[in-house]
């Protein structure tokens, strides 16, 4: 217990202090945001695919449902940019919690399908209500969020606010996935008959865990419109869905840390593989293959196999182990 | 304590389970055999609620359970084991147990994701509590180890233990000694009346005619989906109809 606070103050102290001070500002700066809003949404997944087992390719859908409803509720309506993020996670929460029902009765690839539908509708209504949205020249002017006269106006501003509530998620789920209710969505996992028999309603957790995941997605959407103060559909596509999958899965399923791994090698590999133009596409799909095949528990496996190793090469004291 | 009123049980065009009745008193061991197909497993799946019944009831303390899903079931008092323990590999052997314990602890997602007093008191509480389960079935030495790392013969003491967390009022058993040597299938036989005196009840199916015979205090044959005989163990080996349809009509 000590030891896992002690991993996450660590953890908290380099993202917080450490990383800023080193790069200054401008672009690695926003690179470094972006990958902490991808952490977000990928231990939202988490939660869902690594924890309960739960396959889910709609998250880039109540990221963009988060993103557009602060979007609309604050530019358009003129709302408290905090209400509206906090409205707009309760919301998107309960429209989880409802489609959750019949859609997390089915399992493997038609819950795959079904979830994929899901973005795709929701991708659709973005796309075309341009009345309300912008459609598919996106949605402008959406204000920086501000405590009374100080805004969150610049690159370092807001990677404090975005890694703070990333960090306020982060410790979250790792309560979470050390307590009963963690307990509950591995034991689902592993056999959910077996589960079910032990007196744990299988069905009513995946869709809380569901709704949970869909709100912390939200959040990470709305951080993201302040942010940006611009939206546009392409950005919640089936395409991001793949790359939070991705991430979840090539930073290890089920581990926390994993997910912050996993978002900041796919949010920094595009920026490396940039020359390449067009075809990093391959890379991204060589290293899906050559991470399934010789590292199935995912980068933080690959960790933990590096540390030991080191450990014993060097014959040092072992600190805190991934 | 536990009614099965003519349950059918049809898949396609087999009859798994053709009208089978019988009561189950409190505080006994009774044991259900019967040939392979007999429509053992069938019947156990019913009664947990896992699979469903093309007709007929089943009451449990008078009250009509059938198609109820299983975490109702088990909640209500009704636990099983499986054939194949299905253990939670990815888990110790304590988790295992604190699994158990779901229904016994009460913290929300959000209480646990923010870890407020009172789900740290739980917490300590179920982790006492599953120890001595553990302790109970004899393995409280390997609570740290991974429960995919116990030897088969352990691993069903685990699965024990953690129907137990539920506190139970009966308990079904699928082939508890299947994968046991003989001296693992001895001290079973031990705890399951240990199990039964401190008021569970008590259903096993079970292939293993000599612990059937020395624990069960009833016992129900089925064959070819139908109930072929009911009565004490000494009653059982003297039936003439039980002896043709194990060893074929001579």
């Amino acid at each position: 217990m000590q030891r896992e606070l002690l991993k996450f103050a660590l953890f908290a102290a380099l993202v917080l202090v450490v990383a800023p001070l080193y790069f200054q500002g401008g672009y690695i700066l926003n690179v470094l945001v972006f990958v902490g809003i991808n952490t977000m949404l990928a231990i939202g997944l988490n939660l869902l695919l690594g924890f309960a087992g739960q396959i889910s390719l709609g998250q880039a859908a109540f990221y963009g449902l988060g993103a557009y409803v602060s979007a609309i509720l604050t530019t358009t309506h003129g709302f408290n940019p905090w209400l509206a993020m906090i409205f707009a996670a309760l919301a998107i929460g309960a429209l989880a919690f409802v489609i959750g029902f019949p859609i997390l009765k089915l399992k493997g690839h038609y819950l795959a399908m079904a979830t994929l539908g899901f973005g795709i509708i929701v991708y659709i209504v973005i796309n075309e209500y341009v009345d309300l949205t912008g459609g598919p020249s996106g949605f402008p002017g959406i204000p920086n969020l501000s405590i009374g006269s100080f805004s969150f106006d610049s690159d370092m501003k807001n990677y404090y606010l975005i890694w703070g509530a990333t960090l306020g998620v982060m410790l979250l789920a790792i309560n979470l996935a050390r307590s009963r209710i963690g307990r509950a969505l591995r034991a689902i996992h592993d056999s959910e008959v077996a589960a079910q028999v032990l007196g744990i309603n299988a069905r009513l957790l995946k869709v809380q865990i569901f709704a949970c995941s869909a709100m912390i997605s939200s959040l990470a959407g709305s951080l993201y419109a302040h942010y940006i103060t611009f939206v546009s559909p392409s950005t919640f596509g089936f395409h991001f869905s793949v790359e939070l999958l991705t991430m979840v899965v090539i930073g290890g399923l089920g581990s926390i840390y994993g997910s912050f791994l996993g978002a900041t090698l796919i949010t920094l590999l595009p920026e490396i593989l940039r020359t390449f133009h067009d075809y990093d596409i391959i890379f991204y799909g060589a290293l899906l293959m050559i991470m399934t095949i010789f590292l199935p528990g995912g980068l933080i496996q690959g960790g933990t196999l590096a540390w030991n190793f080191l450990r014993k090469s060097w014959g040092g004291k072992g600190g805190a182990d991934a | 304590m536990l009614e099965v009123k003519e349950i059918t049980c049809v898949f396609g065009g087999l009859v798994a389970l053709d009208k089978v009745s019988f009561t189950i008193r409190p505080g006994e061991i009774t044991g259900v055999i019967g040939p392979n197909g007999a429509g053992k497993t069938t019947l156990f799946n019913i009664v947990s609620g896992i699979y469903s019944r093309t007709a007929g009831q089943v009451l449990f303390s008078g009250r009509d359970i059938s198609g109820l899903p299983p975490d109702q079931l088990a909640r209500l008092g009704l636990v099983r084991t499986f054939q194949n323990i299905e253990l939670f590999g990815q888990m110790t052997v304590l988790e295992n147990v604190m699994v158990g314990l779901h229904t016994k602890s009460h913290c929300g997602i959000l209480a646990c994701a923010l870890k407020l007093p009172w789900h740290l008191a739980e917490e300590r509480r179920i982790r006492a509590r599953a120890l001595e389960l553990l302790d109970y079935v004899g393995i409280a030495d390997l609570a740290d180890d991974s429960a995919a790392s116990l030897p088969f013969g352990k691993g069903r003491l685990l699965e024990i233990a953690r129907a137990l967390a539920l506190e139970p009022q009966i308990m079904l058993m699928d082939e508890p000694a299947a994968g046991l040597n003989s001296r693992e299938t001895w001290e079973l036989g031990d705890l399951i009346r240990k199990i039964r005196s401190s008021g569970v009840t008590v259903v096993l199916v079970e292939h293993d005619m000599e612990l059937v015979m020395d624990v069960c205090d009833a016992i129900v044959v089925l064959n070819l989906g139908q109930k072929l005989a009911e009565g004490t163990p000494r009653q059982i080996q003297d039936n003439s109809a039980v002896i043709a349809a194990y060893l074929g009509e001579g």
